[in-house]
């Protein structure tokens, strides 16, 4: 699901050995997980059900308590359920809903660099610039409560960029398209995998 | 706020990256990895891969090429060049790229559009459209290369590409390319308030002051250009310096950085006085380790 191929590119620029998982059984043997998404939210879950992931996953995440880094459309899965091309059933680790982005003059899908500000002292974001740029493609956004939110962006409103909870850290812009700030980031989740 | 974006494109002709003269003349430039690795560490906010010989063999796009190429980059990139299915779309996306760039099967059958955006977003399709201006003024679509005029209003075929499901609008004016002359901005004007998708400004560049104009027109998201940023090394990075000083609203965030340098009137970088040079021997400089 997605573009696996730039989050291993990214995660080999930093040295940190990664692999594919397409079965349950792998994730017993990593120390973390990443889910990317680029693509639909109703498509993404029908092809974790088909590979017979969302179980062993969600044991990884909720029981066995790895760090996991959701991407876009992976940050999304997260929450309960979404609006996207018609009502669709999330993973449900995180409480929250996907809605369709609300704007009046501005385009969709929100796609470039946009600012990001992020809660201070947020492990995600240590040394990245204040108000550093990174890349959003996408129509849809999560809802959910605040005290869930580390770092907003401004798109007519304030929209999620990033939340976490607990070993759960999620981004809706691409850390692995986002060049050094994007790097960064990617470090910075890497390290608390590999800190537990 | 949204930043705006540059864009750069890489042409790939039987697997080598070539400068392009009117969708006619090719002139090498080396290997498409390669390039991609110096436009991402120029700050390339996206790089767009058209592999301009697929729809010429009439065959599917070239994977191996894609998976070279995405291997540089650290930013989104785009590919396009004689999709088709969506099964190949969906294969590319696979393969590396983060969004894929449909042009000429969906002149024919805009449900192919449709068919990508439902299974990978339509923030992953890019719309396209190859105009050339009449003799009488007007913009026509044209496919094959520029080879095929169609009586097709460029601003109607970004309208049925928008309702099919396409995120954004790729708009290239033939008759502009490699001519650096500047982008077609009344065609890219007339494209941009026909839909609700950003726009992406596509050939003509040849200063600085040319991405100002099209950036400067409502509706446009991105300038690309190919040609443009091959000239000289780092020329992203200081065609955003120009482009910043004239307040446009660009990323800036590379190694090297050339806010606060002066331009010649050609929008080249001008030069240093002969004293900083030898200030620069002694500046401690620190690598950037992630």
């Amino acid at each position: 699901m997605g573009n696996l191929n730039s989050v291993a590119h990214a995660l080999d620029y930093l040295d940190v050995p990664n692999v594919f998982v397409r079965e349950g059984a792998a994730l017993d043997d990593v120390s973390g997980i990443v889910l990317p998404g680029v693509g639909a939210f109703g498509e993404a879950m029908h092809r974790l059900d088909a590979l017979d992931l969302i179980e062993p996953l969600t044991a990884a995440v909720i029981d066995r308590k790895a760090p996991v880094l959701g991407i876009c459309l992976g940050m999304q899965i997260m929450a309960e359920s979404s609006s996207e091309g018609g009502h669709h059933a999330g993973l449900g680790w995180i409480g929250g809903t996907v809605e369709r982005l609300e704007v009046e003059k501005l385009k969709l899908p929100h796609v470039g660099w946009n600012d990001v500000a992020a809660r201070a002292g947020e492990i995600l974001f240590e040394n990245t610039q204040a108000g550093a740029h990174f890349y959003f493609d996408h129509t849809y956004s999560l809802r959910c409560a605040d005290d869930l939110v580390v770092a907003t962006v401004n798109y007519e409103r304030p929209v999620v960029a990033a939340v976490r909870l607990g070993n759960i850290f999620a981004t809706q812009f691409h850390p692995e398209k986002s060049q050094r700030q994007g790097l960064r980031l990617l470090r910075n989740f890497t390290n608390q995998v590999f800190a537990c | 706020m949204l930043k705006q974006r540059l864009i750069a494109s890489i042409f790939v002709l039987d697997g080598n990256a070539v400068q392009s003269i009117g969708f006619e003349r090719f002139l090498p430039l080396g290997r498409p990895e390669i390039i991609a690795e110096n436009l991402n560490r120029w700050g390339a906010d996206e790089i767009l891969l058209l592999d301009i010989s697929a729809p010429r063999e009439r065959r599917e796009p070239d994977k191996e090429l894609l998976a070279r190429v995405a291997a540089k980059c650290l930013v989104p990139l785009a590919f396009g060049g004689g999709i088709s299915s969506a099964e190949t779309a969906r294969s590319l996306i696979l393969g590396g790229c983060d969004k894929v760039v449909i042009n000429t099967a969906a002149l024919s059958r805009p449900s192919l559009i449709t068919e990508v955006s439902e299974c990978l977003g339509s923030q992953c399709v890019i719309g396209a459209i190859d105009a050339v201006l009449r003799p009488d003024g007007r913009h026509a679509v044209a496919v094959g290369a520029g080879r095929r005029i169609l009586d097709r209003d460029p601003a109607e075929v970004a309208r049925v590409f928008e309702a099919s499901g396409a995120g954004e609008i790729l708009i290239t004016a033939i008759h502009r390319d490699g001519s650096k002359a500047g982008y077609d901005l009344p065609l890219i004007e007339k494209v941009a308030r026909a839909v609700n998708v950003p726009i992406i400004a596509n050939s003509g560049a040849g200063h600085p002051r040319h991405f100002h104009d099209a950036l400067a027109l409502p509706g446009v998201s991105a300038a690309a250009a190919g040609n443009y940023f091959s000239f000289t090394e780092h020329s992203i990075l200081t065609t955003k310096a120009a482009l910043i000083a004239e307040g446009s609203d660009l990323r800036c965030d590379a190694h090297a950085d050339y806010r606060g340098r002066d331009f010649e009137s050609g929008g080249r970088l001008a030069k240093l006085p002969d004293g900083s040079l030898s200030d620069l021997l002694f500046q401690h400089v620190t690598d950037d380790v992630i």
